[in-house]
């Protein structure tokens, strides 16, 4: 047909959904979508969740995932329609010429096989190369890739590596066979920041090294700007935008990508400390029962009333660890909490109710964060009930103050919690917190389970509510862009410690210690070359050492 | 040493502690006995002097914890006691009866385990087809009846009706094998059926739950065919599941063997232990009781030391 | 209830029927429980319907008040080990810690025993009246109804609406039954139906082996008890409580399953 790689006309994908209580209903999930890509290019499929990338993606395999199917259109891979192809054509396909990346190389290795194996199972069966060669070019690609110890990793288990250094043989799996395609679905998403860009400047080396042509799929804009030619913005199933990557991120034409282009450009004017702070904690180290090292050590901040103390730091970094011992559920070995001028009980159970309304919590995940059998007017009167003891017309009333203060009409109080999308669950959440008239709210990642441009709305009226309600927030986050928006103050944490504290000023200015320097610097940002430039700029740096 | 072998010890341990604790339930049990074993043996019109002189004889004075060690060691030195019901050495008819019930339930464990790991792989290969529904739907009639009607089911049909095996099923040493496979056929067809419909489903459940899986995912994106597939990626990972089912089943047959030995007069344990229950002859049910229990406890034993063996987590350890 | 699986229509049909056909037994059959009406065994006609039994009562009726001692029996055994099982089970998960400990492994030592071999234990020492059955195999029972409810508690209380609860100030017993039962039933109700079949099967068992229902009165188990001989002589009596059981359990696993379908798919629609 052509000389292109790939050329995707017209398809469209289905689904088989299970609505609770009814008959299983066929939907489509992707209505007619076209592209091309040249080889050796790399093409950055974005979009929100539900937009169909992922989907679309499996399509270059003639594959869908669980109840998927592929319902038109045409898949043409190297000059062949493959959604017309026999099912044996297809697999000499599949781990031959198209080969994928998943999001969780965790779960997508076979626990019971060596890593060796599983990277040159593919090449073998596909009858690229011998047993001895596909081996040679695996340890080759694990050079390549930047793992420890290329020659002998092979000869480890899945379990016995870590979730970076899996994520790159996951990719040395899917390039060992030299294919022509390799369809990256959301390779870093599950990683640390820090780890990511390792992984991130990885991919993006061997891509080049092997001249491989590459779908590059992911929610994150600034990360698909380091590594592709083209990218396509993708909003439920359609195609929004098509373009270069210079005139995606510098020249959106499109009002979504100008959206996406401009999520996290919330600028907050820094207030500052007060001489009464209402939250501080003194020198709290914690250990969880059974465990025989401390999670928090020695950690001293403070909050100021009607202001937001960002805690910042990667999974293991004890920031949620803090959130538990402040809110009771975890006594700490050491230390104290003052809040509003008296000192905390340590105990859940000896606090007062006073404490408890005052003090209020948002979770990451709004979904189990509500008794889904339980209406909103329920989930958010219980609280009305419960401190200031309204019943009838009156919680009626306040109930639909707060829906309203949310942002969120009226006919909500009836619905159950399945029946609202994610950003409108979180929102139910913040009004429930609100519900107590709480001095301080604690926010654990309250917006990285949410679409960017979700987060954006419910940052924005956090920040809203901050100013009506005067409430304080102490705002977990691994996401420095959420910090940047919304903090007065920021404590960077790394395991376990508080390295950085101060306001948010001082702790963004320079001179910086290691680690908020490469946490800093790890953040990718939404310009064409900054995976380089960073680069660049750490050998630099060590270099000079 | 390496971890797993701590591990395995630990589960032994725990074995020997829950058996242990299995054989003080099962005597306690018996303890409970309104009235006395020396008034049941003797009767309503037993004089004084006689049943005094028997509860010394079976050494009824003792207090209950002399009476519970006195047994135990006994068992464990192989002397089961004597049965009050006729006076017979328990050690014996038990050791006689074993070998025949294991014998039917090593002829039903042998047809029933390939064949359900078969039946359960062919589910899982046309799911949600008519062959899968058709195999949930026998099953699903086999498990809802008792195993003594399916037995008298194929009594009617195949004995009767066809005239094709014997509907008792009485054995002897004398017998060649054959006439012995003959004689228990209906039997172990019985056997199968009921425990060959937990197992099959139950394996068609640890199938699909690995099949699942990202990296049978993986696997398929790699170009291999669905029964390579199952072979290289599917088969390492399901075996664990698979012989907790098998063992889980046979632990399970162990009891069906009990109602179905009755309806056949099969001379075995079951039997033996049933008809004793009746007769209220504490001895033989206690021993046959705590012999159930440890061949129930070993198997689920066996079942928890292969899935510690089979987990890669455990084998190669960081 | 719209949307009804044809499936789980004709379960519930069935089970209701049994379940009429147990409660206006007298009404329905045709002749005394244990009254003889005809010769042995003699075959199907208009005055009797399925035949008579091995002393000559009529068949039906020893059916109908089958049906009726062993739907009782299996009741009421399961309500008991419903009421103690998820009692304990919430109990354990709510309190934690070494009462948790203790209450889940005595319930491991239990279980460690076949329900049956310690049935047969227990009945040789006491008298096989219907209480001591129903007590019997209610608490047997309970140590399987104990481990779901445990489960299912402790997969709820570690989710955050609870710990939100907690952090509220609510009490346990708002915790228990506003908060986790709400969540806990659906499963709980599709496992009854299962452990009521469980019932079915074992007092049958228990009556056949003449360990359970005693004579005169009739229960399904018992029935094939006494007219076993019959099958050699090709006398199918003995395999109508056969039919009556497979119909009756087949009936509520149908229920049950669509129950438990329900839940499952309430789960995963969510967004």
């Amino acid at each position: 047909m052509s000389d292109k790689l790939l050329k995707v006309r017209n398809l469209k994908i289905g689904a088989t959904v299970y609505p609770p209580g009814e008959k299983p209903k066929e939907i489509e999930i992707v209505h007619g979508v076209d592209f091309e890509l040249e080889g050796g290019k790399v093409l950055g499929l974005i979009g929100e969740s539900g937009a169909g990338k992922s989907t679309i993606g499996l399509a270059t395999m003639a594959y869908g995932r669980g109840g998927v199917e592929l319902t038109g259109g045409e898949v043409w891979v190297n000059g062949r329609d493959i959604l017309k192809s026999r099912m044996r054509d297809v697999r000499r396909l599949r781990g031959g010429e198209v080969t994928y990346v998943s999001q969780s190389a965790a779960a997508s290795f076979n626990p019971a096989k060596k890593i060796m194996e599983q990277v040159t199972e593919a090449a073998i069966l596909q009858k690229k190369f011998s047993k001895k060669e596909a081996e040679a070019r695996a340890v080759e690609l694990f050079r390549k890739l930047g793992l420890p110890d290329p020659e002998n990793i092979g000869s480890r288990y899945p379990h016995q590596v870590s979730g970076g250094q899996l994520q790159r043989c996951m990719t040395a799996l899917a390039l060992c066979p030299e294919p022509d395609l390799v369809v990256f679905d959301e390779p870093t998403t599950a990683l640390d920041v820090t780890t990511q860009i390792d992984v991130l400047a990885a991919i993006k080396e061997a891509i080049h090294a092997t001249g491989v042509a590459a779908l590059y799929i992911t929610h994150d804009l600034a990360v698909v700007a380091q590594v592709s030619d083209h990218i396509m913005v993708l909003k439920m199933g359609e195609m929004v935008e098509y373009g270069t990557t210079d005139q995606i991120i510098n020249n959106p034409r499109e009002e979504y990508t100008q959206a996406l282009v401009s999520v996290r450009s919330i600028r907050h004017e820094e207030k500052q400390p007060t001489d009464n702070p209402l939250l501080r904690v003194e020198n709290v180290t914690a250990r969880y029962r059974g465990t025989d090292f401390d999670v928090l050590k020695n950690v001293n901040v403070e909050l100021h009333p009607g202001q937001t103390l960002a805690v910042v730091g990667e999974s293991g970094s004890g920031k949620s660890t803090l959130a538990r011992v402040i809110t009771g559920l975890l006594p700490p070995s050491k230390g104290q909490i003052t809040f509003d001028g008296r000192s905390l009980s340590q105990d859940l159970k000896s606090r007062s109710y006073e404490d408890l309304r005052e003090l209020q919590m948002i979770y990451q995940m709004a979904d189990t964060a509500m008794n889904p059998r339980q209406t909103v007017g329920t989930i958010i009167g219980r609280p009305l009930e419960f401190y200031f003891g309204l019943k009838g017309k009156e919680k009626q009333r306040r109930i639909q103050e707060l829906l309203d203060e949310i942002e969120l009409g009226t006919g909500f109080q009836d619905r159950y919690p399945a029946e609202l999308s994610g950003g409108q669950k979180q929102r139910v959440c913040i009004a429930r917190a609100l519900a107590a008239k709480p001095k301080l709210i604690i926010c654990d990642e309250v917006t990285s389970a949410l679409d960017p441009l979700v987060a954006d709305g419910i940052l924005k009226l956090l920040l809203n509510l901050q100013k009506i309600e005067d409430v304080a927030y102490l705002f977990i986050t691994h996401d420095l862009a959420t910090v940047k928006a919304i903090a007065d103050s920021i404590a960077v944490m790394y395991q376990g410690q508080v390295v950085r504290y101060g306001t948010k000023s001082e702790v963004l200015s320079p001179p910086f210690d290691d680690y908020t320097d490469l946490l800093l610097s790890s953040v990718p940002e939404m310009k064409l070359g900054w995976l380089e430039e960073t680069l660049e700029h750490r050998r630099m740096e060590s270099a000079g050492h | 040493m390496h971890p797993i072998i701590k591990l395995i010890a630990q589960r032994l341990a725990l074995g020997l502690m829950l058996l242990f604790a299995a054989s003080i339930l099962i005597f306690g049990g018996t303890m409970m006995l309104p009235g006395d074993v020396a008034q049941q043996i003797l009767g309503q019109s037993a004089t004084p002097e006689s049943l005094a002189n028997l509860r010394a004889e079976l050494g009824l004075n003792d207090p209950p914890i002399t009476r519970y060690f006195n047994w135990l060691g006994g068992f464990l030195t192989g002397d089961l006691g004597t049965a009050l019901s006729n006076g017979r050495d328990i050690g014996e008819s038990v050791s006689f009866r074993l070998g025949n019930t294991l014998f039917l339930a090593f002829w039903a464990a042998a047809i029933s385990v390939p064949l359900a790991i078969f039946l359960g792989l062919l589910a899982v290969r046309y799911k949600d087809r008519w062959p899968d529904k058709l195999i949930s739907a026998v099953t699903l009639t086999t498990i809802s009846i008792p195993e003594f009607m399916i037995g008298y089911i194929l009594i009617y049909w195949i004995s009767i009706q066809l005239g094709w095996f014997s509907s008792v099923s009485i054995i002897y040493d004398t017998m060649t094998l054959g006439e012995k496979l003959n004689a228990i056929a209906i039997p172990v067809m019985v056997l199968t059926l009921v425990v060959l419909a937990h197992m099959m489903r139950m394996t068609r459940a640890a199938i699909l739950n690995v099949m699942q899986s990202a990296y049978i995912e993986t696997a398929e994106l790699k170009g291999m065919g669905m029964l390579k597939i199952i072979r290289k990626h599917a088969f390492p990972n399901a075996i664990a599941p698979i012989v907790n089912v098998v063992m889980l089943n046979l632990a399970y047959l162990v009891v069906g063997v009990v109602v179905i030995e009755v309806v056949f007069a099969y001379p075995g344990m079951g039997q033996y232990l049933v008809d004793h229950v009746s007769k209220r002859d504490v001895p033989v049910v206690q021993a046959c009781g705590l012999i159930f229990a440890a061949v129930y406890i070993g198997l689920n034993l066996v079942a928890d030391i292969v899935s510690i063996l089979a987990n890669p987590r455990l084998r190669h350890p960081k | 209830m719209k949307n009804m699986p044809i499936s789980a229509i004709i379960g519930l049909f069935f089970t209701g029927l049994y379940f009429l056909m147990a409660i206006f037994a007298p009404l329905i059959a045709p002749y005394g429980m244990s009254e003889v009406v005809g010769d042995v065994w003699e075959p199907a006609s208009d005055q009797f319907i399925l035949g008579t039994d091995n002393i000559g009562r009529d068949l039906l009726t020893r059916m109908i008040y089958g049906g009726q001692t062993t739907i009782f029996i299996a009741t009421m055994a399961t309500i008991l080990s419903f009421v103690t099982g998820s009692v304990l089970g919430f109990f354990a998960a709510v309190s934690g810690g070494w009462v948790d400990q203790a209450m889940s492994r005595f319930v491991d030592l239990i279980m460690s025993i076949p329900s049956l071999i310690f049935a047969l234990v227990v009945l040789s020492v006491m008298p096989t009246t219907v209480t001591i059955l129903i007590v019997l195999m209610g608490l047997l029972d309970s140590t399987r109804v104990y481990r779901l409810a445990r489960a299912v508690a402790v997969d709820i209380t570690v989710m955050d609406y609870v710990e939100a609860a907690r952090l509220r100030g609510e009490k346990v017993v708002w915790v228990i039954f506003r908060e986790i039962l709400p969540n806990a039933l659906s499963p709980l109700v599709a496992e009854m139906g299962l452990r009521f079949i469980f019932m079915v099967l074992f007092i049958s068992t228990l009556s056949f082996l003449g360990l359970g229902v005693q004579p005169p009165q009739a229960d399904w188990g018992g029935i094939v008890k006494e007219n076993k001989e019959g099958i050699n002589y090709g006398i199918a009596a003995a395999l109508y409580p056969a039919f009556a059981i497979a119909t009756l359990c087949i009936s509520i696993n149908l229920v049950a399953d669509w129950i438990l379908n329900r839940t499952t798919s309430l789960k995963g629609g969510r967004g």
